[in-house]
């Protein structure tokens, strides 16, 4: 087991040997004390397999069919689960609120998140206290978060008493439980939890930006703002990527604060893809329009996606 | 950018405290409620004198908390120690195997991080209802560990592909097996990205709400949002009574974070980078 060159060469230096060849030592399976053979990757692979691939290509090949979850006979019915998707009211609700719900979060939370970054990468004394406290709701349980703010955002509640209080009583009215105003509801308690998630992610890009080049937009007269849109924005272009797949990944699966604040009603006006899959097959036991709206989803995720990526690949050039 | 503590950096301070107030608000009422009698109305910022722990009492013994806070350490203690073990066993020949099957096998699990969970949802339901696994807190365990697969193994063999290979080589482990090899010199390396690991998914698995829903809802072996979604259910606007059992529920995981804030905002932030 013993290696020739890892004896006589200095610890952080690899020299290929005589008889080995500059490429084959990246070639060789393994070059040290310890070996990595390929039966490491099983227990995850199996584990996997099992989980997210054969179930997930069941779904979507079950999309095709009738198939009800309990009866192991089934036919293939073509496309008349998605037909059904297109015509059924809540699907069609469903799909547009989810859609917004996930436009509105990754927007606005961006823009909080990078603000607190902003404001906490600065000389002020209480900055690390002040992550910490921007930070917390991130851990909270979801649903947690969901019923305290159902509970402020009630026609009683600490949100319409601050309006009552600074002369703005004729804003107050309950939010969860008029169509016009619910779904904003939940999207400000989503950005209000998760707000801190993205400021965490802007700042360690912020603190990635060397102090040099700071220094040298300071000395070309760049005031502040000119310095954060030409120096600073282009160089958080990773952190950007990062946040806004990740807001619209977790919008677009949103299903614990909804549930929590309204249950996706009132009506439907804040039904999400997620709650309509899960009472679509666990209430009124209609599996195939189940599957086919969670493979809908998918193509919307995929697709987002792919544009997403396109778009900053476009950027970074 | 700023070398010295000036009015304006005084000003932003002030913005930034009150925001910081703002944002705490929720969190503040939520407490404030738990300690009210259960018949008041009064609002969430006014307090309550003298505050009385009878909510706790009473939300502890009606939700049957204890039981769930313990099936929810259960879980995630489990879950996670799983997932640790089979990702980053797995990593160590994806990042450090240059063959094509290597290559081929890390893009395809890398690939389940486009697939939401919703699509392996019903195909999943029925096998583990034909198993006979529904109210199992081992399906739960499974499921995490499977989902969490892909960001587990991406996260870990990054930072592989990124550490030296010197210790690896310099080790000279005769008559050890590669299981114990590894085990002995390649996992110690991989501290600072076990800590990632771990932070993410026991925050994630701990506040877990749709998976133990369907598996362990109405089996009276349930986690913590579980039991906390039936209680709520159950004492509609009974706020008092509720918020304290929302307070307990949330209690350890809140505890952690601030004796480790350090760590789980390192954690979060580290884990994206990749």
């Amino acid at each position: 087991m013993a290696l020739p060159h890892a004896t006589t060469t200095p610890p952080g230096v690899r020299e290929p040997t005589a008889q080995e060849p500059p490429g084959a030592a990246r070639k060789t399976r393994h070059t040290g004390g310890v070996r990595a053979p390929w039966w490491f990757v099983v227990p995850a692979l199996a584990v996997y397999l099992f989980i997210v691939v054969v179930p997930s290509v069941n779904g979507a090949l079950f999309s095709f069919t009738d198939w009800n979850g309990l009866r192991p006979d089934w036919s293939f019915v073509g496309l008349d689960n998605y037909a059904a998707v297109f015509t059924d009211r809540t699907a069609l609700d469903a799909l547009a609120n989810t859609l917004l719900l996930a436009a509105m979060v990754t927007v606005v939370q961006n823009v909080v998140g990078l603000l607190l970054a902003l404001g906490v990468n600065t000389l002020v004394k209480s900055r690390y206290a002040l992550r910490v406290i921007f930070f917390a709701p991130v851990v909270l349980t979801p649903l947690v978060a969901g019923y305290v703010w159902s509970f402020l955002l009630s026609p009683n509640g600490a949100v319409n008493d601050a309006l009552r209080a600074v002369g703005l009583g004729a804003l107050a009215h309950d939010w969860l439980g008029d169509p016009d105003t619910a779904l904003y509801a939940i999207a400000a308690e989503i950005v209000w939890q998760f707000a801190g998630y993205s400021m965490v992610i802007y700042l360690a890009g912020l603190q990635a930006i060397p102090r040099e080049v700071l220094e040298a937009a300071r000395i070309d007269g760049a005031g502040p703002w000119h310095t954060f849109r030409s120096v600073v924005l282009p160089l958080l272009n990773g952190a950007v990527v990062i946040n806004v797949m990740l807001c619209l990944i977790g919008g677009l699966k949103q299903f614990d604060q909804v549930m929590a604040m309204t249950g996706g009603g009132p009506g439907t006006a804040t039904e999400t893809i997620s709650t309509a899959i899960y009472k679509n097959a666990f209430t009124l036991g209609d599996f195939p329009l189940s599957i086919a709206l969670a493979v809908v989803m998918t193509v919307v995720i995929a697709t987002l996606a792919a544009i997403q990526y396109r778009l900053t690949l476009r950027k970074s050039h | 950018m700023h070398a010295r503590y000036t009015w304006r950096t005084l000003t932003r301070e002030i913005t930034l405290i009150l925001v910081a107030l703002g944002f705490l608000i929720p969190l503040v009422g939520l407490l404030n409620i738990s300690l009210k009698p259960q018949s008041s109305q009064s609002s969430a910022l006014a307090f309550a004198f003298p505050p009385t722990l009878d909510n706790y009492a009473a939300a502890w013994s009606q939700a049957s908390l204890g039981a769930a806070l313990a099936n929810s350490f259960f879980i995630t203690t489990l879950s996670v120690a799983l997932i640790i073990a089979c990702s980053a066993l797995a990593a160590y020949p994806l990042a450090r195997v240059t063959r094509a099957w290597s290559r081929y096998t890390f893009v395809f699990l890398i690939g389940g991080l486009l697939i939401p969970g919703q699509l392996a949802l019903l195909p999943l339901y029925a096998t583990m209802r034909d198993a006979g696994l529904l109210g199992s807190l081992w399906a739960v365990i499974v499921i995490n560990v499977g989902q969490q697969m892909p960001f587990s193994v991406f996260l870990y063999t990054m930072f592989l592909r990124e550490l030296p290979l010197d210790y690896e080589e310099a080790a000279l482990l005769d008559g050890c097996g590669p299981l114990r090899s590894f085990a002995l010199v390649v996992f110690p390396l991989l501290r600072p990205v076990t800590g990632t690991v771990v932070i993410l998914n026991a925050v994630g698995i701990w506040n877990e709400f749709f998976t133990p829903l369907l598996y362990l809802g109405g089996s009276g072996n349930t986690t913590a949002p579980v039991a906390i979604y039936g209680f709520v259910s159950q004492y509609v606007s009974q706020w008092p009574l509720i918020f304290a059992g929302l307070v307990i529920s949330v209690l350890p995981i809140l505890v952690v974070y601030l004796a480790l804030q350090k760590h789980i905002i390192k954690g979060f932030a580290g884990g994206l980078k990749g």
